[in-house]
């Protein structure tokens, strides 16, 4: 009993980081199944992140109330941006949900309500760890189950060939738009989360290398099913208490360490870690 | 009639890809479109699939006018495709191709599935013997669980057909399904496409190979720079002089 004390009071905050970025490392794989590459989903992060906890500092709303605002915010924010920039693939989309994030940034960074440069401070700490898991599991269930809905043969149709999905009759603006938006209200979630764990939320922390972050977990873990982005964020998440057990505690050999994970996973793991349990990616099932 | 199509035209910049093309589809009928590289054909094709806006002119599928219609619309209504250069889903196997291909007759509904209803599993289980029919159908049962990208070139093309009938359509488009297949594929396609007409469907095929398209098609429509030469029977298409100039050489006509 005491050893699980200690190790809750050691790695209890590791594990809500954990359960947060497998959440966010979620909200990209849906936008991904669609082959939608965004580099957006940091800035939903944040827009769920800020409404949620300006609405219980500013104006003491409940909990519950101000999770579900700003995970609708986020939702909201990606329909509209959505509109106009899903015309775009590929790299274009990157580099303009890239430019939205930017924008969301310096915006929180400028704003009197969001507290500006120093963040949105005194934010009641009222998120527990269930609550992130519960969100986590619910999440992941929902995203396993949706894979082998009518729309979510529709987001790989797509990912693997737009033409020849629109040809079969699947309406590209529509389904596109239902990814990005799933996956911001994820993002959204895992933002309002965050905000109530900490006290303090910055714009710093919803900024380019966030977007990043995500598109490495889903690259590391694999973007072929719900688990592979959990692999990811788990393990990118646990890494540097590992090196620390290790005795590397040094900033840059850190990064190093996660460059040559990437790498290594590129090179010889394609598909992702995901690709270590299973035999066939994507296996069929009724 | 099941399509009409009615003064087409199509241009890109200053190229006129179609200038005017006329011409009906019988219900039930193997309909072959013929011509030189450069005569439009592809391009016709994707004008009446919805991915090329036309300039001009009408097509009426079952009466209903469907020019300048966005893809899934077209689909919908009734009209199903392939494509020149394969596009099938690489990463899925051939039983997931065909599933993503039930697209619009699968409902596929996410509440039960969340809630892990046994009409779901009923449903899935009911799609996926349709699937498997058709796999069965172009030759390609023992293949269900492979890759596409798996597949011998002949075998791609006729999952890219299977693709497309797994939503059921009322006009198939083949855009040269057996361009570049040796002798024995290109028999099996052609029972399949015999297989399908005679069980009411209607097909409308780009096609090189001659003797492909003498032996399978009811009717032939010739292009050529962009324009409808002449429509008729084989034997008529085949001593047409303009086709035999055009197209064919002088050998070919036996009439």
């Amino acid at each position: 009993m005491d050893a699980l004390i200690q190790f809750w009071a050691v790695y209890g905050s590791l594990l809500n980081f954990m359960g947060i970025n497998c959440l966010l490392g979620l909200s990209l794989y849906v936008t991904f199944s669609a082959g939608l590459l965004s580099l957006g989903n940091a800035a939903f992060y944040g827009i769920g992140g800020y409404t949620a906890g300006i609405l219980t500092t500013h104006f003491g709303a409940p909990f519950p109330l101000a999770l579900v605002a700003g995970t609708l915010m986020a939702g909201l924010a990606a329909l509209l941006l959505g509109l106009p920039v899903l015309r775009l693939k590929g790299v274009f989309l990157a580099m303009a949900t890239l430019a939205f994030g930017e924008v969301v940034r310096i915006a929180a960074l400028n704003l009197k309500v969001t507290g500006g440069a120093e963040g949105l401070i005194n934010i009641p700490v009222i998120t527990q760890t269930w609550m992130i898991y519960l969100a986590l599991a619910g999440a992941a269930y929902f995203l396993a189950r949706l894979h082998r809905t009518r729309l979510g043969w529709a987001f790989q149709s797509i990912r693997e060939d737009e033409t020849a999905a629109a040809a079969m009759g699947v309406n590209l603006t529509l389904t596109k738009t239902l990814a990005f938006v799933i996956g911001a209200l994820l993002a959204g979630l895992a933002g309002g989360l965050y905000a109530h764990l900490n006290f303090l939320i910055t714009p710093g922390e919803f900024g380019f290398a966030t977007a990043v972050n995500l598109l490495i977990f889903n690259i590391v873990g694999g973007t072929r099913a719900w688990y592979g982005p959990l692999l990811g964020a788990a393990l990118l998440t646990a890494l540097p208490e590992v090196l620390r057990g290790l005795g590397v505690t040094a900033g840059p050999i850190r990064l190093f360490v996660n460059g040559l994970i990437l790498l290594l996973v590129i090179l010889f793991l394609p598909k992702g870690l995901m690709a270590l349990f299973q035999r066939r990616p994507a296996p069929a099932k009724g | 009639m099941l399509l009409e199509i009615d003064g087409i035209s199509r241009d890109f910049g200053g190229v006129r890809a179609l200038d005017g093309v006329g011409f009906s589809v019988e219900q039930g009928a193997i309909h072959g479109l013929i011509g030189p590289n450069g005569a439009g054909k592809t391009t016709l094709l994707n004008v009446l699939s919805g991915i090329t806006p036309p300039s001009g002119g009408r097509v009426r599928l079952e009466g209903r006018e469907i020019q300048g219609q966005p893809p899934h619309r077209v689909a919908a209504l009734g009209m199903a495709r392939t494509f020149q250069h394969i596009r099938l889903f690489a990463g899925l196997s051939c039983l997931e191709n065909l599933i993503a291909g039930q697209h619009l007759k699968a409902k596929r509904p996410l509440l039960p599935r969340l809630l892990g209803l046994p009409a779901a599993r009923r449903e899935e289980e009911y799609w996926r013997g349709q699937a498997m029919d058709i796999l069965e159908l172009v030759g390609l049962k023992a293949r269900a669980g492979f890759l596409a990208s798996a597949l011998s070139y002949g075998e791609r093309r006729r999952l890219e057909i299977a693709r497309a009938l797994a939503s059921q359509p009322r006009l198939l488009l083949l855009d040269e399904p057996v361009a570049g297949m040796r002798p024995e594929s290109l028999d099996k396609v052609a029972a399949v496409v015999r297989t399908l007409a005679q069980a009411g469907m209607t097909i409308l095929l780009i096609e090189h190979n001659m003797n492909f398209v003498m032996g399978l098609c009811s009717r032939i429509t010739v292009l050529n720079f962009g324009r409808v030469i002449t429509s008729g029977s084989p034997a008529e298409v085949s001593c047409h002089p303009e086709v035999v100039e055009a197209y064919l050489g002088a050998a070919v006509c036996h009439a």
